[in-house]
């Protein structure tokens, strides 16, 4: 499953070199033609040729992890966030540093040692370092530069039921669910793009959207799913195991009505369960497409994750394999000229 | 260089104080082929004994097998299991950590906690507590229900890396570590000709009190008995009274629970052998399975040496492996010059 491989690649916003190289290697035979623009994103197509609006579909190569900016006088490696990572998940995990992927871990003081006070508060991330096992700097700047990125250590795991679990799954999800879209044949004019930096502050989507000038645009996301203990049910967000969850309104994007309308269509004809998204916190590369050039009309698939922006995300099969049906008999049956006129 | 395949398939196994079951075979494998016999005892203690000589002093050699862990407390309407803790846990260290359930089969779940963005700043910072954590493994109540009880033990997965420079990272490494290093001192012994009979025993529940410890030290009744554990390793944040160097070998500890005589006979002998090692004071004799060991019947002479060690009972314990075969070294030295007249001078004060 190359969903696996993407979710175990490593790829902080700026540094998505290794999620670009899977990615072109599975689709290159499968599309028209395939290019970087000069942001790092990976733009393919087919059908351009074909009659139609122009479609383009994106999903963000970024994940959320930490930058090295300081390695001290003991060896020990100082780092900060790049993209939103709540500071209570960091503890006792292991990372992956630079390229090489030097293994290191973010350890915290034992209970042992540590005041009843201090257990009552978070760590904070000036008071967490990233140990490598080096006993000096000189030492570590044998393997390691200040501006090295790092990212959790975890494997891509199917648990007992159709579960799985993993890193990076905002937004590898949408990765591997437009591979699979880019291997079928598409009734209109379909971009395919892989953006940069969503992660920390819709970077890259932009400057695609705005030199490929679609007529409309579907973003691909792993979105939160909110449907866990001590929450009130009218703040799930998503729910695992109800299919895709379609965005109506988020914090930047209200969905163009009429393609909405188009996707619902789309699922119930094909008898493919969806839901909506029902927090209108957070948002995605949407958030700028729509504003591009004179606006394009957006909407947002979201494949629902729980523990997001962990390095354990927990994602259900069925509706990653529903989201898979939906944006590919989107793309495949349901589009057609006239139906969203720009 | 210390056998680190063998570290890592016992840090990797879930053994967790009073559900040591799985610790067994492996150490039958290893332990049998360098000593005389191997057994299980009532409470769940392994030993191996190796022979000495006629007239040779007895002495008991533990590290504790166990880890800490968690247990199934409630399974909620929607099938997320509420946990209780088994040893000294710190709730911050458990977010998102991989976990087992051993319920009728093993299930493999993560903990989770309310996602950070529904929470208002005064909530995200506050510490999760044990009861904000639960463990999802994606099956809903009546699924579970099947699979699971209350009761259930809960183990925390991760596997065993390299780091640079010999170190190691991973969970149980408290005291497989010390596990280990028996087992190295049981293959450094076969070098020497020493008269002591020794036991080897890799004890149960010691994160729950050095219960194993008691009861294997009244059970052998040795002369002498030296605990194998870890200890706190420096690292920013740390009082240095409370803690050793990670690079400056093995841990000589000495307070009320270890005996001067044999303190000063692993002294000399790492003195005497070049060994590096550092000297630990403890004021409070509890905490290791010396502890257990040294107030058994009449009462036992008892040492503790230890492995530096950061982060201690988190999923990221990590030591150094030179300490570990130091230590072994040192161990092994310390059996073979502990004779017959030493053992009766530890009765004079």
């Amino acid at each position: 499953m190359l969903l696996k491989k993407l979710s175990e690649a490593s790829g902080v916003a700026s540094r998505e070199n290794e999620v670009r190289e899977i990615i072109r290697d599975d689709i290159s035979d499968h599309v028209e033609d395939i290019y970087t623009d000069v942001m790092g994103n990976l733009i393919a197509c087919r059908s351009t040729e074909k009659s139609g609006p122009v479609t383009m579909l994106t999903a963000h190569m970024d994940e959320v992890g930490l930058m090295i900016t300081n390695i001290r006088k003991d060896g020990l490696l100082d780092f900060m966030k790049v993209g939103g990572i709540d500071k209570r998940i960091l503890v006792s995990k292991v990372v992956n540093v630079g390229s090489d992927g030097i293994k290191g871990v973010i350890g915290s003081k034992a209970i042992h040692l540590q005041k009843k006070s201090e257990r009552k508060k978070p760590i904070d991330i000036d008071n967490l370092y990233i140990d490598i096992g080096a006993t000096s700097r000189s030492e570590a700047k044998k393997v390691v530069n200040a501006g090295d990125t790092a990212v959790f250590e975890s494997g891509f795991e199917k648990l007992d039921n159709d579960m799985v679990l993993g890193k990076a799954f905002d937004d590898r999800t949408g990765c591997a669910l437009l591979t699979e879209a880019a291997k079928i044949e598409p009734r209109v004019p379909t971009y395919y793009v892989f953006t940069v930096q969503e992660e920390v502050g819709l970077r890259g989507a932009r400057q695609a959207a705005y030199s490929i000038d679609p007529d409309i645009s579907i973003v691909v996301e792993g979105t939160t799913a909110a449907d866990v203990p001590d929450n009130e049910e009218h703040r799930y967000s998503t729910s695992v195991g109800e299919g895709p969850a379609l965005t109506i309104r988020d914090r930047s994007l209200i969905s163009s009505r009429p393609l909405l309308q188009l996707l619902i269509e789309t699922a119930e004809r094909g008898n493919i369960p969806y839901q909506f998204r029902r927090t209108t916190a957070g948002g995605n590369d949407a958030g700028v497409i729509h504003l591009t050039r004179e606006g394009i009309p957006s909407a947002v698939i979201s494949v629902p994750c729980r523990y997001i922006h962990s390095p354990v995300a927990m994602m259900d099969l069925n509706d990653y394999n529903s989201s898979a049906d939906l944006l590919k008999k989107f793309i495949s049956e349901t589009i057609e000229e006239g139906k969203l006129n720009k | 260089m210390v056998n680190v395949d063998l570290l890592k398939e016992m840090c990797e196994l879930p053994a967790v104080s009073g559900y040591e079951k799985e610790m067994q075979d492996i150490l039958k494998d290893h332990f049998q082929p360098l000593t005389d016999d191997c057994r299980r005892d009532e409470l769940g203690n392994f030993i191996a004994r190796k022979k000495g000589k006629e007239g040779g002093v007895s002495i008991m050699i533990a590290a504790h097998m166990d880890e800490i862990g968690l247990m199934v407390k409630k399974i909620d309407d929607d099938g997320f299991l509420r946990i209780s803790a088994v040893g000294g846990i710190d709730p911050r260290t458990l977010p998102g950590q991989r976990v087992c359930v051993h319920g009728r089969d093993k299930l493999k779940g993560v903990i989770g906690a309310m996602p950070p963005h529904l929470l208002d700043k005064k909530s995200r910072n506050k510490a999760h507590r044990l009861k904000d954590l639960y463990v999802d493994t994606g099956y809903d109540r009546d699924e579970i229900e099947k699979m699971v009880s209350v009761g259930d033990i809960i183990s925390i997965r991760r596997d065993l890396q390299e780091l640079e420079n010999e170190y190691v990272t991973g969970k149980a490494l408290d005291d497989r570590a010390g596990v280990l290093l028996m087992y190295e001192c049981a293959k450094e012994l076969a070098d020497y000709n020493h008269e002591a009979k020794v036991f080897f025993v890799a004890t149960s529940q010691e994160e729950v009190g050095v219960k194993g410890g008691i009861t294997s030290a009244y059970n052998l009744d040795p002369q002498i008995g030296i605990a194998i554990d870890v200890t706190h390793g420096m690292m920013p944040g740390v009082d240095k009274n409370k803690a050793v160097e990670m690079e400056k070998g093995p841990v000589i500890s000495f307070g009320p629970h270890v005996h001067p005589d044999l303190f000063e006979l692993m002294k000399k002998t790492a003195d005497d052998r070049s060994i590096p090692h550092q000297i630990q004071p403890t004021p409070s004799p509890y905490g290791t399975d010396a502890a257990g060991i040294q107030v058994a019947r009449s009462g036992v002479a008892t040492a503790l040496l230890s492995i530096p060690q950061r982060y201690m009972h988190t999923s990221v314990e990590m030591l150094s492996l030179n300490n570990i075969k130091e230590g072994a070294i040192l161990l092994a030295s310390v059996i073979n010059k502990a004779d017959d007249g030493f053992v009766e001078g530890l009765t004079c004060f």
